[in-house]
């Protein structure tokens, strides 16, 4: 914003003259829409700039460096312009698959915390005391940093002496899963974290959407005697359908950029059973320097979240209505 | 009477279950925190002690905050960015909402627009040149960097865009007779009705940048830089052995967060609702 304010300043008083009479503004030179244009640049100045430099311009390069093999330490000499090259290694390539099958298994967990949330969220708005201390009690792991969550289930998961393993042989069951260390059930649990952390957040959008609903559909219901369980399949959940709607995109998109849970606790093993898109090029990018290769990955995960949201605006127009 | 009676039953017992399930839910803060209280070798002690028998608070908090690897000069690297970053955010994104709906030009529209198609641009898809411009331009490795890097937010100004939408433009009509220019009317008008929504995206802003793992672990390289979440990691591969000290490192790291989602509780939850908005 101190950039800003001089010139923002330096243009307010010749505006505040302007404004004064309209006939003025004509023996002024600069006619009042002028005026009106120069004061909406500077208004949206900094965020176009920013925008400019640091999305608009990155987006066309990130297309161009999926057109380049470079690796960043050789220096901008040693780029090498290989067209299409990179897609058609990326599609072949086998990890890379792998951790795009992850990502279609983690879809799963949408579904599952959309079902929870609701669930919840229909408890708590109605038939519960105490609404704002489980509001936030859900919602404690959506604020709380990823980092700290993350090393706590890892101390949950540990293998020999963790609670959930200790628990789980005190109850009979002398072989636990080793969690994060099993690739069997390594994404698992990964995604178990995630279900955890993200009920929060779908829960307290659900409350509004049910708030938004209105009363006498339920009292026209009552009046024809409908149960509990019937107000909820014919009032409820159809009244929800485009809050569920726009979570269910949302998470979608979501689980195209799951990093940190990765990051911290896995780093994509063990033997890549938790790599996924945004980690594989993480990991190409910044550990193997291959930037061409990395930003190939990048147009993918571009495009991947492009045809959701298309997809969300046609299926807006024809799935949501009540 | 009868039914009122019933249905109060079936409320409190409902109550009850989800206050099980709740807690259930909560248990891996509870284990946190009662793990940063107790002596190392207590902590895989099965059954769990969830009530320490050997007290090791001072001592834990001592050797995280203080010891070998300071936690207070993280703390403080993260206090700087998170602030100015939530500051020149919130201010950005404000005047962006205002000239987007109160001042009328030709370009706007076309502006707005541009702005909206950057929305969809997921972060990790521009993350490789993002790092090519900055370690050319020298805003890798510093905290001015790291601040700019989420302080142009679209998701601020549609929010505040909003909000600028429904303050009258009687207002601003009869300020401008009154002969304001746009930068006062913005100032003494407009930005004060409607301050309760920038409360609102700053709080979230807070949240996410307090939280954010990824761009510090991409555009910090230097140690005394780190902001928590990179310490906490770094701290988790130095004391690896040390899970007391781990838990009392997490507690640390997410007790501020705590203070402002208690203070901003209700901006919080209606903020998300409002627009179901999402770091």
């Amino acid at each position: 914003m101190q950039p800003l304010q001089p010139s923002a300043k330096a243009a307010s008083p010749k505006l505040e003259s302007n404004s004064n009479s309209n006939s003025n503004s004509k023996r002024n030179g600069i006619s009042l829409q002028t005026k009106e244009t120069l004061a909406g640049f500077l208004f949206v100045g900094p965020m176009m700039i920013g925008v400019t430099v640091l999305t608009l311009i990155p987006i066309l390069a990130t297309f161009m460096l999926s057109l380049a093999d470079w690796n960043f330490i050789a220096g901008f000499q040693q780029m090498k312009w290989v067209g299409l090259d990179n897609f058609e290694r990326l599609f072949q390539d086998a990890a890379f698959l792998k951790s795009l099958k992850n990502n279609a298994f983690f879809l799963l967990t949408v579904p599952v915390y959309l079902a929870v949330s609701m669930l919840l969220a229909v408890i708590i708005d109605k038939h519960v005391y105490m609404k704002g201390y489980f509001k936030v009690a859900y919602f404690m792991p959506y604020i709380s940093s990823v980092v700290a969550v993350a090393i706590v289930w890892q101390v949950l998961f540990h293998p020999s002496n963790g609670p959930v393993n200790q628990l789980l042989m005190s109850l009979g069951i002398d072989n636990p899963p080793k969690w994060i260390a099993d690739p069997k059930f390594a994404l698992p649990s990964l995604m178990m974290i995630s279900v955890w952390t993200s009920i929060g957040f779908n829960m307290i959008v659900y409350i509004a959407g049910l708030q938004s609903i209105p009363r006498d559909l339920y009292e026209a219901a009552d009046i024809d005697g409908a149960g509990t369980w019937v107000k909820f399949k014919s009032i409820t959940f159809p009244q929800l359908s485009s809050t569920s709607f726009f979570l269910l995109v949302t998470g979608i998109i979501s689980t195209f950029k799951v990093f940190d849970l990765i990051a911290i606790l896995t780093k994509g093993g063990p033997i890549s059973s938790t790599s996924m898109i945004v980690w594989y090029l993480y990991d190409t990018a910044f550990v193997n320097l291959k930037i061409g290769y990395a930003s190939s990955m990048a147009v993918v995960l571009f495009a991947c979240v492009m045809l959701i949201t298309v997809l969300q605006w046609i299926g807006q127009k024809k799935w949501v209505n009540y | 009477m009868t039914i009122t009676k019933l249905e109060r039953i079936r409320k409190s017992v409902i109550t009850l279950l989800m206050l099980a399930v709740s807690i259930l839910f909560l248990l891996p803060f509870i284990w946190m925190l009662s793990s940063s209280f107790k002596i190392e070798a207590d902590v895989f002690k099965y059954p769990i002690e969830w009530i320490p028998s050997q007290w090791h608070i001072v001592e834990n908090y001592r050797e995280v905050w203080v010891g070998k690897f300071p936690f207070y000069k993280y703390y403080w690297n993260t206090v700087k960015v998170t602030v100015l970053t939530t500051a020149l955010s919130a201010c950005v994104s404000a005047l962006a909402a205002y000239g987007f709906s109160k001042i009328q030009f030709r370009a706007s529209k076309y502006l707005f627009l541009i702005v909206l198609a950057t929305y969809m641009i997921p972060h990790q898809a521009i993350l490789v040149p993002q790092f090519i411009l900055y370690r050319s331009i020298g805003f890798f490795d510093s905290h001015l960097g790291l601040i700019l890097l989420s302080s142009f937010s679209v998701l601020g100004t549609f929010m505040l865009r909003q909000f600028f939408m429904g303050v009258h433009n009687e207002y601003i009509e009869s300020a401008k007779i009154d002969g304001a220019g746009h930068w006062r009317i913005f100032w003494k008008i407009a930005f004060p009705l409607v301050r309760p929504a920038v409360a609102t995206y700053a709080i979230l802003r807070f949240i996410w940048t307090w939280n954010d793992y990824q761009n510090p672990l991409i555009f910090l390289r230097t140690d005394k830089l780190y902001t928590i979440q990179l310490a906490m990691q770094k701290f988790t591969t130095i004391n690896g052995e040390f899970y007391s000290l781990m838990m009392a490192a997490a507690v640390s790291a997410i007790v501020p967060l705590l203070i402002v989602f208690v203070i901003g509780q209700k901006s919080v939850i209606e903020g998300i609702a409002l627009g179901g908005v999402k770091g």
